[in-house]
């Protein structure tokens, strides 16, 4: 790694705690980042010159909030700006800092600071955007990358965000035990979306949103660092790391939907597998249930089958029937349903999926499953209708495509493939 | 004399090189790890998982308390380690809570799985 590198790395991992201090120094926080940007520019210039600092953060906090009131005694009394050298030299005061530097303070600064992107005026697309931009610092042309959107669109959707959340106020005094919970869950469901926005990509754009699953993964490591006895934070990061393990075996060379059953495990990603294994077994031994945990359970029983025919069906039936009981949707009983196929058969599944066609009329997920359920049950006629209306409702062109080689299985001698339809691949 | 060399980094530093500069970097201690196994040196090495997939277990007076996150040293020392086999989490706890009865008193251990082994005869 060149210096300049292990620089602008070091930068990233110590922004969320350096932001999240000078937040709550200045109470504002485009003088906060402002005040973050200046300390950077003169780590660039003193790291390069004097090694890096005993504590990066403790320095970035230091330095960020002199170039700060710097910045604020320049606007009152026009003062020149001290010698460079002087703030540089921190010494005993950056010591003095480090030592005080108490993690239960810290845990809330940071909790603050992603809280501050997920205020509940802000729509998901905002709030994730602002996310990348504050807590994570990538820049406005990454993330405009990343959402397939021009520069200035996303500036103007940053800037946007950013005014209404100065107008909504933050709330800086140190939370209850119920606020931080309460806080935290609403950074969890935060962190999950970013993880999304990169995870539910098509194939054209993973490649430039596969940044997006690796930073919300990094910030799960974070929070878990903070918050170390949470088991729906160790769920949370489980649950990410078990998806992102299979990003190289989710399309083939042409950019087709692979699904789970069909993908080639050499291509999954044996350390991240490790970690989220590691991560569920951590958060089961804690016996409070709750739906990143149980998500993750999922995932891992899906990660431990050497073989799509090793996985335990029965188990995953056993694991969505406790995430309908915590979050009942009709979405999760049609992925109980795919278990249920595997586990108890065809028809046992088709009779738990079709109450919920009024309410998935517009689904393509919904149509694709119950087509391969009808098929699957010999019923030709049905199935071709099931599949016809789920091309209808295809997101992508991919997805179509997909339905398109069951109907043309369909037209033939046969022999069908199992069913499949989980909306997760 | 048999000498443990621990590794010490910045786990989120670590965590942040890119998959071409982790294989990069893997190739070039492959290299050291080969030239000792050549001198019949080598005995293993380990890569391990980053501190959140830690497990704590602190000994005391009391049954021996399981903390989430690495050991938190206050006034002990690095004395020695172990490399275990186990199913899950639940036995590589079990196996610290025998060598905590075993060995009764102050300090604890810091259960952390294994990323990565190198086993010493796998190398020639």
């Amino acid at each position: 790694m060149t210096d300049l590198a292990w620089i602008d790395t070091a930068l990233t991992s110590a922004r969320p705690q350096a932001l999240g201090a000078l937040l709550r120094y200045f109470r504002d926080l485009d003088a906060a980042e402002e005040a973050f940007q200046n300390a950077c520019l003169r780590a660039l210039k003193s790291w390069r010159q004097n090694g890096p600092p005993r504590d990066p953060t403790a320095w970035l906090i230091l330095v960020g909030r002199n170039a700060g009131l710097d910045h604020v005694r320049r606007q009152a009394k026009q003062e020149p700006l001290p010698d460079e050298a002087e703030v540089s030299d921190l010494g005993d005061a950056e010591d003095a800092l480090a030592d005080r530097l108490d993690g239960a303070h810290y845990r809330d600064d940071i909790l603050r600071l992603l809280f501050t992107c997920c205020h509940p005026d802000l729509p998901a697309t905002q709030q994730i955007a602002l996310a990348l931009r504050i807590v994570s610092g990538l820049s406005v042309k990454q993330i405009a990358r990343a959402f397939v959107v021009g520069e200035a669109a996303m500036e103007q959707r940053i800037t946007r965000a950013k005014a209404r959340i100065a107008k909504a106020g933050v709330a800086f005094e140190t939370p209850g035990a119920v606020e931080r919970s309460e806080r935290l869950g609403a950074v969890a469901a935060m962190i999950y979306l970013v993880f999304n926005e990169g995870y539910s990509a098509g194939p054209g754009e993973a490649e430039a949103r596969a940044p997006l699953c690796d930073e919300a993964i990094r910030l799960g490591r974070l929070l878990l660092r903070l918050f170390q006895a949470e088991p729906e934070i160790m769920g949370l990061t489980a649950l990410m790391l078990l998806q992102h393990a299979r990003a190289a075996a989710r399309f083939d060379a042409e950019g087709q939907v692979i699904l789970m059953d069909e993908q080639d495990r050499a291509l999954w990603n044996p350390s991240m597998i490790a970690e989220g294994l590691a991560l569920i077994d951590k958060a089961m031994r804690h016996r409070q249930v709750g739906p990143y945990q149980v998500q993750a359970a999922i995932a891992a029983l899906h990660a431990r089958a050497a073989t799509p025919q090793d996985v335990d069906w029965p188990q995953i039936d056993l694991l969505y029937a406790s995430l309908e009981r915590l979050q009942p949707s009709p979405v999760i009983t049609l992925n109980r349903a795919v278990a249920v196929s595997k586990s108890r058969g065809p028809e046992v599944a088709l009779a738990m999926i079709e109450p919920l066609e009024p309410r998935l009329s517009g689904y393509f997920h919904f149509f694709g499953l119950k087509g391969a359920l009808l098929r699957d049950l010999d019923r030709l006629a049905e199935a071709r209708e099931a599949f016809t209306r789920a091309i209808a409702l295809a997101n992508t062109a991919a997805e179509a495509a997909h339905i398109r080689m069951h109907l043309d299985h369909l037209g033939g001698d046969g022999a069908n493939p199992p069913g499949q339809a989980a909306p997760r691949h | 004399m048999l000498y443990a060399i621990l590794c010490y980094n910045d786990e989120e530093i670590v965590g942040a090189w890119s998959k071409d500069y982790d294989d990069h970097i893997m190739a070039r201690l492959d290299v050291v790890h080969r030239k000792l196994a050549r001198e019949g040196r080598f005995t293993g090495a380990a890569r391990l998982l980053p501190t959140t997939a830690a497990t704590s277990l602190r000994k005391g007076d009391q049954e021996p308390l399981v903390l989430d996150g690495p050991f938190v040293e206050t006034k002990e020392q690095l004395l020695g380690f172990y490399v275990v086999d186990c199913a899950d989490l639940d036995q590589a706890l079990e196996t610290a809570r025998d060598l905590a009865e075993a060995n009764p008193g102050v300090g604890g251990y810091e259960v952390r799985p294994v990323a990565m082994f190198v086993p010493g005869s796998g190398l020639s």
